[in-house]
């Protein structure tokens, strides 16, 4: 514990300051209360996303809906349940930005099928 | 100007500021995470990239065929009462999962409170839901395999949703599997109060500390997440 702490005393002590590791003895120890209320609200979302099947809503509002509550129900686990929003801001952005470069081939996949898609369209379906 | 956003804004700029000291002080970057929390995220990140890939190529299958893709809403319906119920099957296993998650984030609460019976108990009932979840996971794969569903073909539509199928959610009944042996052994482990005793596991010969349930907490979490982006991108849209 002391070898990590040495270190950081040098420059501004603001700097100091920010890089101090949180004491740790105690481990991630959160109200009960909390989780309760995290688990309630993810029972809520749950059955808003199912009800949008339920209701047999369609098109853009559909596709809104089920993002939205599985961005929500997916923010919720990773803050509360995976303690992310009580770790240093080093640990948060090496875990949380790499994910993000899946977008780049789910897009890169998206124009790729899109282009099979009418390929086969216009081979395989124009002349039957 | 107020005082309250000034505070704010200066705690957000010492975040800064230590995130850019974590990361060039020449040692461990991960200041408030030990290694064995380290290596569980960077394990569970890899995994991201793992389901990342078979959900994108499930999208990249549905998009491109020509063939109208089966409806999961009535797939996975089932009869209760005489009465037809959409995707209820999927509600169940939802709910179930999410209560595991919850026994699970108390049962972390309480291995560092030292309350030990009652971090095991909590724990074995999250194997319980976990294994319930893997239970109802295989009803509902040989209802499927029943009804003609296979990997190559399937009498609903698309012959690519019976691979997209099997692939996902067998990776994902996996895990979980593979979740509820490491939940029980380390229940096993809490409740004889080995982490108290400092007793040395049988695999590594090291000596655990009560952290091992919050990387257990952290990969059964993990399992929970991935089912939620199944559930919103398989199964309802």
């Amino acid at each position: 514990m002391t070898a990590t702490t040495d270190n950081t005393t040098h420059g501004p002590a603001h700097i100091a300051a920010a890089a101090r590791p949180a004491a740790q003895a105690h481990g991630q120890q959160h109200p009960i209360k909390l989780y309760l209320l995290v688990w309630a609200l993810l029972f809520v979302l749950s059955a808003c996303s199912y009800l949008v099947d339920y209701f047999d809503f369609q098109g853009l509002l559909r596709w809104f809906l089920i993002v939205v509550f599985m961005l929500l129900k997916a923010g919720l686990i990773v803050a509360v349940f995976m303690h992310m929003a009580w770790e240093r801001l080093a640990l948060v952005v090496a875990i949380l930005l790499p994910p993000l470069a899946v977008l780049v081939l789910m897009a890169m996949m998206a124009w790729e099928g899109d282009y099979t898609n009418y390929l086969r369209h216009f081979f395989f379906m124009a002349h039957s | 100007m107020t005082a309250e956003p000034t505070t704010s804004d200066q705690t957000q700029t010492s975040k800064l500021l230590g995130m850019f000291s974590d990361w060039s002080s020449d040692q461990r970057s991960f200041k408030s995470a030990s290694w064995g929390k380290a290596m569980m995220w960077i394990f569970l990140v890899s995994d991201t990239f793992v389901f990342s890939c078979f959900l994108i190529s499930y999208m990249t299958v549905r998009m491109s065929t020509t063939v109208e893709w089966p409806h999961p809403s009535e797939i996975f319906a089932l009869d209760i009462g005489g009465k037809k119920i959409p995707l209820i099957l999927i509600a169940i296993m939802t709910f179930d999962l999410i209560t595991s998650s919850g026994t699970m984030a108390m049962a972390v609460n309480f291995a560092y409170a030292r309350e030990r019976r009652k971090a095991a108990l909590l724990m074995l009932a999250t194997a319980f839901f976990g294994a319930a979840f893997v239970g109802m996971q295989a009803f509902e794969w040989s209802k499927l395999i029943h009804e003609g569903v296979r990997p190559w073909g399937n009498p609903f539509g698309a012959a690519q949703f019976g691979s997209s199928f099997f692939m996902i959610t067998g990776f994902h009944g996996f895990h979980v599997s593979v979740g509820v042996i490491f939940l029980l052994l380390i229940a096993r482990a809490v409740w004889r109060g080995d982490y108290d005793t400092a007793k040395r596991g049988f695999f590594t010969a090291r000596k655990g500390r009560y952290e091992i349930v919050e990387i257990m907490g952290l990969y059964w979490h993990f399992v929970d997440l991935v089912w939620v982006f199944i559930f919103a991108f398989f199964y309802l849209w």
